[in-house]
């Protein structure tokens, strides 16, 4: 194998470089682009981002040709379905229609209710100002990504870390986005973690994800806080990410062991992960008291209190 | 890059794209725990037949692609096709004259330096998308090359 320097590795008369110098340059670029990416990664945007932004659009055509088949495959199935299977879906919407009509019906009251209760002249505006629904392009469902790939991007004024949830409740956030698509971490990717509250007992705490579609774990709660099979978790607000109060999961377990100095709970996410084909983008109203604490409040709080001499 | 006749680029670009949707496809997850590194397998055979048509530009733009596509640190798959096909140009004429049985064992080591690349770079960027099967994958990867060489040289005339 001693032939790297050898007549073999050099280029044919008039055709430019040998092998070897071309490949020394790119991996050189290669160390470069990595270094950069990474460091980019760990302190927010850089240029490289914005090589990537581009990079996305350049191969968004793959990606849905790659999507194809199954979409084929959709079209199909739904072209074929039958009038009875219609009809039923007709049905079932309906009645879901009249559930939500008796709710929002009661909310109108309710919201009057409490803006009173808040000292409030005007009734407040509902929190989510402006939402954008896309379509799931890709899937990518293993233990180690839990990623969408959804036809909307930053042309239609998506942005990095937007909520992004389904009708039952938080799917994720933007994770990076191409000009015509994005990539959405969803709360059950491993590496991502919701800040939640208990809506039974106030107990807040964090979500982390597991890496499988149909199970969150609540690692930081210990034994004597008030958290029970069944209780409903909604976003806490304490992140810069989602507004308080949206439905992320329902508890399916827990645990206290007392040799653990931790209780261990599982829950079950509300958002259809592995069945839902849209997915809603919203946009948060800032002056809401309910929308996630601006960076210079956070700040006031965080600071240490002056200490008195 | 050189624009010599007769080098089959537009071979190279069409089975390296196909080779691309087959690496990036949904598949189940016990499939895709066993998907040969297609993208790597289609370069090598480019490298070894048709050392000029692409260059080390095309197995570096392509596993630039990869990165994009799968969302991984910028250029971690691009250095590493671009370093096999460097060694592979470099033995392209001795390899030549072996049988595709033969050659298997080199695409064998070939992807395994594709991997040992890969999951180092990884393992420096701290991103965690490793399991102990990406080490069957170029076992399955040297095994299907036969096939994969018949199938990508029919695209092309051998000179």
């Amino acid at each position: 194998m001693a032939v790297f320097g050898s007549a073999t590795n050099r280029s044919f008369g008039g055709r430019g470089p040998s092998f070897g110098f071309r490949f020394f340059c790119y991996a050189i670029l290669s160390v470069v682009l990595m270094f950069y990416d990474r460091r980019g990664q760990e302190q927010g945007r850089g240029w490289l981002d914005t090589a990537r932004y581009g990079l996305q659009a350049a191969i968004y055509p793959l990606q849905l040709a790659v999507n194809s088949p199954s979409a084929a495959w959709r079209w199909l199935d739904e072209s074929f379905t039958t009038r009875e299977t219609l009809r039923a879906e007709v049905d079932a919407l309906r009645e879901r229609l009249r559930v939500q009509q008796l709710i929002t019906l009661r909310q109108a009251a309710l919201e009057k209710e409490n803006a009173t209760l808040r000292g409030l002249n005007a009734l407040l505006p509902n929190i989510i100002e402006k939402r954008l629904v896309g379509e799931v392009v890709n899937v990518e469902l293993t233990e180690l990504r839990q990623r969408l790939l959804v036809n909307r991007g930053g042309t239609h004024g998506v942005f990095k870390a937007q909520p992004v949830i389904t009708g039952d409740g938080v799917l994720g956030q933007v994770f990076r986005m191409g000009p015509f698509s994005s990539e959405i971490i969803l709360i059950t990717d491993a590496e991502h973690a919701v800040p939640v509250q208990v809506v039974r007992s106030g107990v807040r705490t964090f979500a982390l994800g597991t890496g499988h579609s149909t199970s969150l774990e609540l690692p930081f709660v210990p034994h004597n806080y008030d958290v029970k099979v069944g209780d409903l978790l909604v976003t806490s607000g304490l992140d810069d990410v989602f507004p308080f109060g949206l439905p992320v999961a329902r508890v399916t377990k827990v645990a206290r062991d007392p040799a653990q100095p931790l209780a261990q709970i599982h829950a079950v996410p509300l958002a259809g992960i592995e069945s839902d084909r849209e997915v809603l983008f919203i946009w948060q109203r800032k002056d809401h008291p309910a929308a996630v604490a601006s960076p210079e409040a956070l700040a006031v709080e965080a600071a240490p209190p002056v200490k008195k001499p | 890059m050189n624009l010599a006749r007769g080098e089959p680029r537009w071979a190279v670009t069409f089975t390296v794209l196909l080779a691309l949707i087959a690496q990036v496809i949904p598949l189940p997850d016990w499939l895709s725990v066993v998907r040969p590194a297609f993208v790597a397998l289609v370069i090598l055979y480019w490298s070894i037949y048709a050392p000029h048509a692409g260059g080390i530009f095309a197995p570096w733009l392509a596993g630039l692609a990869l990165d994009v596509f799968k969302g991984e640190v910028l250029a971690q798959n691009a250095l590493a096709i671009a370093l096999i096909a460097y060694i592979t140009m470099s033995l392209h004429q001795r390899l030549r004259n072996q049988t595709l049985v033969q050659q298997s064992l080199f695409v064998f080591l070939m992807l395994m330096v594709n991997e040992v690349v890969v999951w180092g770079i990884e393992g420096w960027s701290g991103d965690p998308s490793s399991t102990p099967w990406r080490w069957i994958q170029p076992m399955i990867g040297a095994m299907l090359w036969p096939f994969i060489a018949l199938l990508v040289g029919r695209t092309h005339t051998r000179t």
